[in-house]
């Protein structure tokens, strides 16, 4: 998703009477749906939990204006380039939104970000792939936001307040993003000439699997998760919130008059849900650990963009002192 | 290290309503804040007043103080309209 | 074409190419506040042009639309101030096109919200609450930068010095501008109104106030235009022109 492969630092769950007095208060609040605050106690690994997830959550939604950034300035009417617009704002707010919530547990977003230039911590998976035609924006609304509003829907009752309300926030914002990116689609489809369906299907083509790539891979098994689910960081497995975005897209993409890449995608009759074939885990693993080229460059990009402001930043606070100087 | 000071964010949705909390902003002074939290919290149309204040500036009770803090309250039942049991005939008192 | 009709141009086109140099912006401004800013700027430049181009397309009345005037014309049809389309620079050199910009908008739109085109005052009256705040916006900055620090006063007063010389259409007007302000629909001239606050706030940023700058053959309100706007049309025009029978 866009924070994934979260570690929690736990190797096994504690059972309530393995843990001390203020943890065990602390875990019966979360298992009574009470919302933990910053200035609660909390354990240091939910703490340090949750500044990874919430800031890779933030990081991949700044380096995630990039893809469509990348189509701002070529967009092809002015009707279409004030949505993207204003869905890349959008997205510049849901990253200080998040960013913010992050820092009530005492991260500093400056620091974090520096993190993310350094290539210590990840952004999504999803967000290191080129975006090469108009219908990229179409895709991307549709299928990476689509999958992102699966996987932040249960995040809006997250155990902690000010990354749920935050969450809420979001949500609540993003509800267009995905009907404008079916809607950028759908046009093509509908009204489009040949050429501009084939942009459809290849733009379908390249970013099927990536979304599906984007819950991560199975976690039934891993101590991360378990440690996250009794949290109440997380609810749902990987694989369920996979196989609910996989559910819904489906029809959508038969809609549109497409395909998917994926000759074992069928109904199943028997569980109620659609197969699909198996994914190439080496690439998303490849992917995460910044192998990709456009991953690479998506980094130098904000990396480039944060030093060379760094004189703007500055300048700003020279004034704000002198300001305050004169005025004492 | 910050290089903007953190701002807490309070927005009066609409007139009439008490300014609630939002979020932060970063700045390098209030006039900025004020702007950024505009630009921010109110893309939509939400609201009708902004306050800003430094986080470091907000005093706050300690999360788990509220046993000592907030229990005595309690028990004063009679502080809440509820509590006066009056005949139906002049119950929407 | 008739005065009004090239008169909206000129407002459509100048929103239009500053619009698309803030695009130019995304991911890349100095703080992740100023990407939000810098949009939000972004979107009511593009929602004003989208505005002018309407009623131009109207008065055209030859089958166009707002997107065929925005996306299908070249750079001699295209009649913005010079000063949009320089490029986009540092930051200071934003900050100062905006701000000079932003002066000129803020006066031409409280005129023009009292226009006798009912129309036009309607749109302008709309497109001056976002003015102010533009102006309010990028006079800060100018401020900031002005008296932050050495470099950034240094890289204020270098964006002043190269973008000074496209200022002399703002403070002067053609007969298209004058025919139109006799008749009460226009603007008419605002130079005086704008050199008096651009002086005001060069000053107080700190910085030397040029002398006026002088008119020469460059015209982009009668499309002659630097060599920049051509890359700028075919960045943006791009997939309208690949694909002309195409709908997005």
């Amino acid at each position: 998703m866009y924070a994934q492969q979260v570690d929690t630092g736990s190797k096994s769950l504690k059972t309530l009477d393995e843990m001390g007095p203020e943890e065990r208060h602390f875990q019966e609040k979360v298992n009574a749906e009470t919302k933990i605050e910053p200035k609660n106690w909390m354990p240091d690994g939910y703490r340090k939990t949750l500044i990874r997830q919430i800031s890779q959550h933030a990081h991949s939604e700044i380096v995630g204006m990039l893809p469509e950034g990348n189509w701002l300035t070529r967009a092809p009417s002015l009707k279409r380039k004030l949505q993207l617009m204003a869905k890349i704002q959008d997205e510049a707010g849901h990253g200080l939104y998040l960013y913010s919530a992050m820092e009530t547990l005492g991260a500093d977003r400056d620091e974090e970000i520096e993190k993310l230039h350094r290539g210590e911590v990840k952004f999504s998976s999803i967000f290191t792939y080129p975006t090469l035609s108009w219908a990229d924006m179409g895709a991307i609304g549709w299928l990476v936001d689509g999958a992102a509003i699966v996987n932040q829907v249960p995040l809006q009752r997250c155990s902690y307040g000010p990354y749920a309300r935050a969450m809420i926030r979001v949500c609540k914002e993003e509800s267009f993003h995905q009907r404008q990116g079916y809607e950028v689609l759908l046009t093509m489809m509908r009204e489009g000439t040949d050429e501009q369906k084939e942009m459809v299907q290849d733009a379908i083509n390249r970013f099927w699997w990536p979304s599906l790539m984007m819950f991560g891979p199975s976690d039934d098994n891993s101590p991360n998760s378990a440690q996250s689910m009794a949290w109440k960081i997380k609810r749902h497995s990987n694989d369920e919130l996979r196989q609910r975005f996989l559910d819904q897209t489906v029809p959508q993409l038969e809609f549109l008059g497409c395909t998917a890449p994926d000759p074992d995608l069928k109904w199943n009759e028997d569980t109620g849900h659609y197969d699909f074939g198996a994914i190439d885990w080496q690439e998303f693993f490849d992917v995460l650990k910044g192998h990709s080229p456009t991953g690479i460059e998506r980094i130098q990009q904000r990396k480039s963009a944060i030093d060379e402001g760094r004189w703007v930043r500055d300048a700003a606070v020279a004034y704000a002192e002198k300001q305050k100087a004169s005025a004492a | 290290m910050a290089e903007w000071t953190l701002f807490e964010v309070f927005v009066r949705s609409k007139h009439g309503l008490n300014h609630k909390h939002v979020g932060s902003v970063h700045a390098a002074d209030a006039t900025m804040a004020l702007e950024n939290a505009r630009e921010l919290y109110t893309r939509r149309n939400e609201g009708v007043s902004i306050w800003v204040v430094p986080a470091a500036q907000i005093t706050a009770t300690a999360g788990d103080e509220k046993d000592a803090f907030f229990d005595p309250a309690e028990d004063k039942v009679y502080r809440h309209a509820s509590f006066y049991k009056l005949p139906p005939e002049v119950d929407q008192m | 074409m008739n005065a009004l009709t090239q008169y909206l141009l000129r407002l459509a086109d100048t929103d239009m190419v500053l619009a698309q140099r803030l695009c130019e912006w995304c991911g890349k401004a100095p703080a992740l506040e100023e990407e939000v800013a810098m949009m939000n700027v972004g979107l009511d430049l593009l929602g004003q042009a989208r505005n002018w181009y309407d009623y131009a397309a109207e008065l055209l009345d030859d089958g166009r639309d707002a997107d065929q005037l925005a996306f299908r014309r070249n750079e001699r049809e295209y009649r913005n101030l010079l000063l949009a389309e320089y490029p986009r620079g540092d930051y200071a050199v934003t900050t100062a096109k905006q701000f000079f910009f932003d002066v000129w908008h803020h006066r031409v739109l409280t005129r023009l919200s009292g226009s006798s085109d009912e129309r036009i005052a309607g749109l302008a009256a709309k497109g001056l609450k976002e003015a102010s705040y533009h102006r309010r916006r990028s006079t800060e900055w100018m401020l900031r930068l002005g008296q932050g620090t050495e470099e950034s006063h240094r890289r204020l007063a270098d964006a002043v010095q190269n973008l000074w010389r496209f200022t002399y259409e703002l403070t002067d007007t053609d007969a298209v501008e004058d025919e139109l302000a006799e008749a009460g629909i226009g603007a008419g001239n605002v130079g005086d109104a704008w050199r008096a606050e651009v002086s005001r706030v060069l000053e107080q940023a700190g910085l030397d106030v040029p002398e006026p700058a002088r008119h020469f053959y460059l015209d982009g309100k009668n499309g002659k235009h630097t060599e920049q706007l051509g890359f700028l049309l075919a960045e943006m025009q791009y997939l309208p022109r690949a694909y002309p029978d195409a709908t997005w």
